[in-house]
């Protein structure tokens, strides 16, 4: 039904508000079948360019263009990701996982769904409603919504970033592994989690958006990797640099 | 049960204070009976009371059926269409500034004596609370909830069926709970106004009679009456939606 290859995205152009310029002169390339990082501090406008990638509303204007390699539209096989799980209250999680097949009007097997549920470990939750689970389990659940969707490009917006370290390690192993083969693109302020996930990072300021080096592959890099802390250490003085 | 003995006791102890005053004071009785008499009255009464409560639990149900019905589609149709939001929404507020009770004679002069001017009393006075109450749950619906579905790709229809009606119930909760307070309210004026029965003119025939303790069991009877309904209703409404009313 929906294209399997994962595309490669390209943004290029100044984003800005009413009032000021966001990013000047933006290249983003965001490339198949692989994890690219957008970090910044917070409030600098990462969440607005997933947003103007997914085609949802927003408060800026682009002066450019958003490009697939194979020309085809973007917002529409686009899965989103949040720190917020969002969740729909009144549903069971398993309603919750197959909510865009509902929002669709479309068929879906159920066969899979489980086997997708199983996945991220929510067997015996599946009859349960979001509020009786705890936020590692909720973001599992929101991951299995994701996973449902089954779109070649996902976008996360910081997914990790209200979990316990513990149930982070976790959660950030089972997205890498259960998202391979997309187009993933990860906003995130966190120059670790960056270094360890992502096989392209940009580091997202005012005045210029620079592209950084990165780790060679394979991905995930463990926590405890001695490069990652070298990288993020870097990215962090970059980071400071560009805010100032 | 702990909250039933504190009401319970509270109005135990009106009754007394209530008992006590009159009978100190001694007002005659068509000024301010005691609670035993209005009791008493109620007792030879009850066929009369029965009888015209019936007519008004019958206007109240009625009332509150086509009222609720029509206050869920006004909230619907708001929520669609950006045109109908344009030129009812002010039209609704303009409307709420007239007092109920002012169109009341009109009502009774276009619609007659009979249960149709108190149903549409009782309509009116709970047509906008319903209303009111919905359409905020609905244009309240999350932005990222929406944008989450935008992102799915789902239809209006869909998400205003699987996101924006579930997202508002606890919202028109709110407003049914209060119509439920209300449309007794609407029956009564109407009742008042002109009318052969039901408890409204009962408590303006026994006042006319001076029947004072008449009058203060019909008003008894009255509370009795919405105090259930509101609890009925909120209990229904409880176990038929509880799982869009838990946080």
């Amino acid at each position: 039904m929906m294209s399997s290859t994962s595309p490669s995205i390209e943004l290029v152009g100044s984003v800005r508000s009413e009032s000021e310029v966001l990013f000047g002169d933006l290249q983003l390339a965001v490339k198949a079948n692989q994890w690219t990082c957008l970090l910044g501090s917070s409030g600098i406008g990462k969440s607005t360019i997933l947003r103007l990638i997914a085609g949802l509303p927003t408060h800026v204007k682009l002066d450019g263009s958003i490009k697939s390699n194979d020309h085809l539209p973007i917002s529409n096989r686009v899965s989103y990701m949040a720190q917020n799980d969002l969740l729909i209250p009144w549903a069971t999680i398993s309603d919750n996982v197959s909510l865009g097949n509902k929002l669709r009007g479309e068929k879906f097997s159920s066969e899979k769904k489980l086997k997708i549920i199983e996945k991220v470990g929510l067997m015996d939750h599946k009859k349960k409603y979001p509020f009786q689970l705890s936020g590692g389990q909720r973001q599992r659940a929101a991951l299995a919504r994701t996973l449902m969707e089954n779109t070649p490009i996902v976008l996360l917006d910081e997914p990790f970033g209200s979990l316990d370290s513990n149930t982070r390690e976790e959660m950030i192993d089972l997205t890498f592994e259960s998202l391979k083969g997309k187009t993933v693109l990860f906003v995130t302020h966190d120059p670790h989690e960056a270094a360890r996930l992502c096989e392209s990072i940009y580091i997202l300021g005012r005045q210029k958006t620079a592209s950084n080096n990165c780790l060679k592959p394979p991905f995930p890099k463990t926590y405890s990797d001695k490069l990652v802390f070298d990288l993020q250490y870097s990215l962090l003085e970059k980071i400071k640099s560009n805010r100032s | 049960m702990k909250a039933i003995i504190y009401i319970v006791c509270t109005f135990l102890s009106i009754f007394f204070f209530w008992e006590l005053a009159v009978r100190l004071a001694n007002p005659p009785p068509y000024i301010l009976p005691t609670p035993h008499s209005v009791l008493v009255s109620f007792k030879e009464n009850s066929m009369l009371i029965y009888e015209h409560s019936l007519v008004t639990i019958v206007e109240i149900l009625i009332g509150l059926t086509i009222g609720i019905i029509l206050g869920m589609i006004t909230a619907l149709t708001l929520e669609i269409f950006v045109t109908a939001r344009l030129i009812l929404r002010p039209l609704l507020i303009f409307s709420q500034s007239i007092p109920v009770f002012a169109i009341a004679p009109l009502l009774t002069l276009w619609l007659g004596y009979g249960i149709l001017s108190k149903v549409v009393m009782a309509i009116l006075i709970i047509y906008f609370p319903v209303t009111s109450a919905f359409h905020d749950g609905l244009s309240q619906t999350p932005k990222q909830y929406l944008d989450l579905a935008k992102t799915m790709r789902g239809t209006n229809r869909r998400n205003l069926l699987y996101l924006k009606i579930p997202h508002s119930i606890p919202s028109l909760c709110s407003g049914i709970k209060l119509a439920s307070v209300y449309a007794p309210i609407g029956a009564v004026i109407g009742e008042w106004v002109g009318s052969s029965q039901g408890l409204g003119y009962l408590m303006i025939l026994a006042n006319g009679r001076v029947k004072t303790d008449l009058m203060f069991a019909s008003l008894f009877t009255l509370g009795i009456l919405s105090i259930s309904l509101f609890g009925l209703i909120s209990y229904l409404l409880q176990i038929s939606l509880s799982k869009y009313l838990k946080a």
